[in-house]
């Protein structure tokens, strides 16, 4: 199991605990695992189509990652609000 | 007292103020979040917020008290696993039924709750229609801006959507057909087929004493239908301009209409730098423009589709629209004088009284 970490308005939605363990080989299939452990994170994060949202960035072990990306049992995965998506006038 | 609910680039503002006088802002929700519409449900009370997040993408919130706690709506989605993702919600509407609601969005759907906006589900018979995949979307996407319902009769519903023209069903959303005779896009060719169903309508009003009878706001004309949508008729001439976004109508007077006509698509502000309501008494016939109280002179603002509203009717017709300068104006007198009802709010995308 990975390590998930939320922030802000994402830990709340997940329980309100800001680390948690996570089943999944993918980064998406760790985003979907936490979505039916905490339905509420459902459409937060992954759209229906199951693509991770254009303005949130996906960290593994510190580096950019995307839905694809393989996860280990040891991996640490930050789920983050991406500085693009706050710029708008 | 009359309650305005604004929606703008930076949350919900909800004001408070006499008729003809300027509102003061009593609540603020969803700080610094783009609220697309707002709306109150005049059967239950409760407050329903299209809001589209840049992060975490378009939810809707219902309240029965803005004052307290939002909850966030489920259903709000497209099918999961497909191709396309939710966009957004551009417009919430009261349904005829009891407890029934809609909302409209982009990529060009319709959605249903049937207990007062708490769940929703989508309209299959307008997702799964044939002719979607030749739907193209506006400049601001395949957005279902405008849902008319029939007053009495919840069978009967039009819907329209930029750019893939009118909408009409009888039969509660089962089943749908095109209503776009008579409307000719200046952006296609003349020879375009007459089934051509690229035609970018920017916003749909019916009149409810006369309830076959529909005005509406084309890219590039006014058009009025008096045959519940299945045809139109241009009563654009005398306009100052064929483009523009908003439009009003007097729910006492089936021959009225407002327009605010902007200066072309291509430069989307006011035309001469003068801020004027276009009125039409004559069901089009003619139009009157009723500037009196708002700038005359280099104001150049941009009203963007959502951003009028009424309340009230005939000689008390309240009439409030805003514009992305944060400017919002009213009226207690059917357009005849108008004044500043709230300025300095971040840019308005929408206005509803309450």
């Amino acid at each position: 199991m990975a390590t998930v970490r939320l922030r802000g308005r994402l830990k709340r939605l997940a329980g309100d605990r800001p680390a948690q363990l996570v089943e999944g080989d993918t980064v998406v299939e760790l985003l979907q695992a936490l979505e039916r452990e905490h339905p509420a994170v459902r459409g937060w994060i992954l759209d229906e189509r199951g693509v991770i949202r254009r303005h949130i960035n996906v960290f593994v072990n510190g580096e950019l990652g995307e839905g694809r990306t393989r996860v280990g049992a040891e991996d640490r995965v930050d789920v983050l609000p991406a500085i693009s998506g706050g710029c708008a006038p | 007292m009359t309650e305005l609910l604004a929606g703008t680039r930076k949350g919900l503002f909800v004001l408070e103020g006499e008729p003809g006088g300027t509102f003061e802002v009593s609540r603020r929700a969803f700080a610094g979040e783009t609220v697309e519409y707002a709306m109150r449900d005049p059967r239950s009370g409760r407050v329903l917020a299209s809001v589209t997040s840049a992060f975490y993408g378009p939810k809707l919130w219902w309240t029965d008290d803005p004052a307290g706690d939002w909850e966030q709506a489920s259903g709000v989605a497209l099918p999961e696993g497909g191709d396309a993702a939710l966009e957004r919600i551009w417009v919430i509407a009261a349904g005829e039924a009891d407890g029934v609601l809609y909302a409209g969005g982009d990529p060009g759907v319709l959605l249903e709750s049937h207990d007062g906006g708490a769940s929703w589900e989508l309209n299959r018979g307008l997702w799964e229609h044939p002719s979607r995949d030749h739907w193209q979307p506006g400049g601001a996407g395949l957005c279902l801006h405008s849902i008319v319902t029939w007053p009495g009769e919840p069978d009967r519903l039009a819907v329209a959507i930029s750019a893939a023209g009118m909408w009409l069903s009888d039969d509660r959303g089962a089943t749908w057909r095109s209503g776009n005779e008579g409307l000719v896009a200046g952006y296609l060719p003349e020879d375009t087929p007459p089934d051509e169903i690229a035609l970018c309508v920017h916003r749909v009003h019916r009149a409810r004493t006369r309830p076959e009878r529909l005005f509406l706001q084309f890219h590039g004309g006014v058009y009025r239908s008096d045959d519940a949508g299945e045809s139109w008729t241009d009563i654009g001439a005398g306009l100052p301009s064929d483009f523009a976004f908003p439009l009003a109508v007097d729910p006492a007077d089936p021959d009225s209409a407002y327009v605010i006509p902007l200066t072309a698509d291509t430069d989307r502000v006011t035309p001469d730098g003068r801020v004027r309501v276009y009125e039409t008494r004559d069901a089009g016939a003619s139009w009157t423009a009723r500037g009196d109280g708002l700038p005359q002179e280099h104001a150049y603002l941009t009203v963007l589709r959502e951003a009028f509203a009424w309340a009230g009717e005939g000689e008390r017709l309240e009439l409030y629209f805003g514009a992305t300068s944060g400017d919002l104006f009213g009226s207690a007198d059917a357009g005849a004088t108008w004044s500043a009802a709230a300025t300095r709010l971040p840019p308005v995308l929408s206005v509803a009284t309450g």
